[in-house]
C-alpha cells in the first residue's frame, strides 16, 4: 500500500497533545489541588487521593486543550503563543477539540465514580467556567476577563478539599478566594510587559483598554485585598499560627512588590523590571502559601504547634 | 511520500501507539487497584 501525504497527513506527535494541556499551568493546578487535599481535615486513601489529583490534572488539561482549540487564530497572532501546536500547524484543529472533550469527560466521570460526585460536579463547573465562560464569553469581550476568569484556576484546592470532606465549608471557599484575588495582579503584571502582543491579537486586556495607570492601580488594590484574604484561614481558626505567620509575611512582600509597580510609569526603553519581579514573585507566593498550609496541617497532626 | 517522510510517519505512529498503550495499561492497573480500595 502506498501512503501519500495528501491522503495520510503526518500523525501529530504525542508531545504536541501533551503541550495542549499547558503542562506549566497544570503543575500549579496539581500543586494547589494536592494541597487542598492534604490540608483538609480527615483522611483519604492514597489511591483515592492519587485518582483525585489525576482527575484534577486531566480536567485542567482538557479545559486547556479546548481553550487552545477555540483560540487557535488568536494564538497565531501572539509571539508568546504562536509556537503552540495548533497555530504552528502541527495538529488538526478537530484533534485538539476531540482530545479536550475526551479528557474532560474522562476526568469528571472517573472522579464521580471513584471519589465523590460533589467533587466531580465542582470539576465539571470549573471546566465549563474556563472553557466556556472565560475562553468563549468573557476573554474577547471585557477587560475584566482576568478577574472573573481567575475563578477557573481557583477550583483545584476546593476539589481536593471536597474529595476528602464531601462538603463545602468556609475553608475551601477561602482557598478559592485566595487564588481568585491572586490572579488579577499576577496576570496584569504579565500583561503590562506583553501588552503589545494582546493588542495585536485584539484581546481587551486591561492595560490595552483602560491604560497602564488604571491597571497599575488595580494591581495594588487586589494586592491589598489579598493580604487579609490570605490570612483569613488563620483568623477563622482553620489553620494554625505557622500558616498565619507565613501568609502574613508572604502577602506583605507581595504588597511591597506591587507598590513600585503601582507608582511608576513606563519610560522609553523600559526593561519593566518591577513588573517582571512581581510576576515572578507571584508564582513563588502561591506555591509557598499552599505549601505553608500543608506544613501547618502536618505539624498540627504530629502535635507540633497544635 | 519520500522514504524520509515515510520513516518519520512510521516513527510518529509507533511513538503514539506506545504512549496510548502505556496510558491504557496504567488505567487498567489503576482501576484494578481501585476495586480493592473501594471494597
Amino acid at each position: 500500500m502506498t501512503i501519500t501525504p495528501a491522503t495520510h497527513p503526518m500523525p501529530t506527535e504525542w508531545r504536541d497533545f501533551f503541550a495542549l494541556t499547558k503542562p506549566r499551568v497544570m503543575s500549579l493546578v496539581i500543586f494547589t489541588g494536592l494541597c487542598g487535599l492534604l490540608a483538609a481535615p480527615g483522611d483519604i486513601h492514597p489511591v483515592i487521593g492519587f485518582i483525585t489529583v489525576l482527575c484534577i490534572a486531566a480536567g485542567a488539561g482538557g479545559a486547556a486543550s479546548l481553550n487552545q482549540w477555540w483560540e487557535a487564530d488568536i494564538d497565531a497572532k501572539m509571539k508568546r503563543t504562536a509556537a503552540r501546536p495548533l497555530p504552528a500547524g502541527r495538529m488538526q484543529r478537530s484533534d485538539a477539540r476531540d482530545f479536550g472533550f475526551l479528557l474532560c469527560g474522562f476526568s469528571v466521570m472517573i472522579l464521580g465514580l471513584a471519589v465523590h460526585w460533589l467533587a466531580a460536579i465542582i470539576l465539571a463547573i470549573s471546566i465549563v467556567y474556563y472553557a466556556v465562560i472565560y475562553t468563549i464569553w468573557l476573554k474577547p469581550r471585557t477587560p475584566q476577563n482576568i478577574v472573573i476568569g481567575g475563578g477557573a484556576g481557583a477550583f483545584p484546592p476546593v476539589i481536593g478539599w471536597v474529595a476528602v470532606t464531601d462538603e463545602i465549608t468556609l475553608m475551601p471557599v477561602l482557598l478559592f478566594a485566595i487564588i481568585f484575588f491572586w490572579t488579577p495582579p499576577h496576570f496584569w503584571a504579565l500583561a503590562l510587559f506583553v501588552q503589545s502582543d494582546y493588542a495585536k491579537a485584539g484581546i481587551p486586556m486591561l492595560p490595552v483598554v483602560k491604560g497602564e495607570a488604571a491597571t497599575r492601580r488595580q494591581i495594588l488594590a487586589y494586592s491589598v485585598i489579598l493580604l487579609p484574604v490570605a490570612v483569613a484561614p488563620w483568623i477563622i481558626g482553620g489553620t494554625g499560627a505557622v500558616y498565619g505567620v507565613v501568609a502574613l509575611a508572604l502577602s506583605a512582600v507581595f504588597l511591597a512588590f506591587s507598590i513600585p509597580v503601582a507608582r511608576r510609569r513606563r519610560a522609553e526603553t523600559d526593561a519593566m523590571l518591577p513588573e517582571k519581579r512581581l510576576f515572578g514573585y507571584s508564582i513563588i507566593y502561591l506555591f509557598a502559601l499552599f505549601a505553608a498550609l500543608v506544613a501547618d496541617r502536618l505539624l498540627a497532626r504530629i502535635g507540633v504547634f497544635a | 511520500m519520500t522514504p524520509e517522510e515515510r520513516t518519520e510517519y512510521l516513527a510518529r505512529q509507533k511513538a503514539r501507539t506506545r504512549v496510548i498503550g502505556l496510558a491504557l495499561a496504567s488505567l487498567a492497573v489503576l482501576f484494578y487497584v481501585l476495586t480493592f480500595v473501594r471494597m
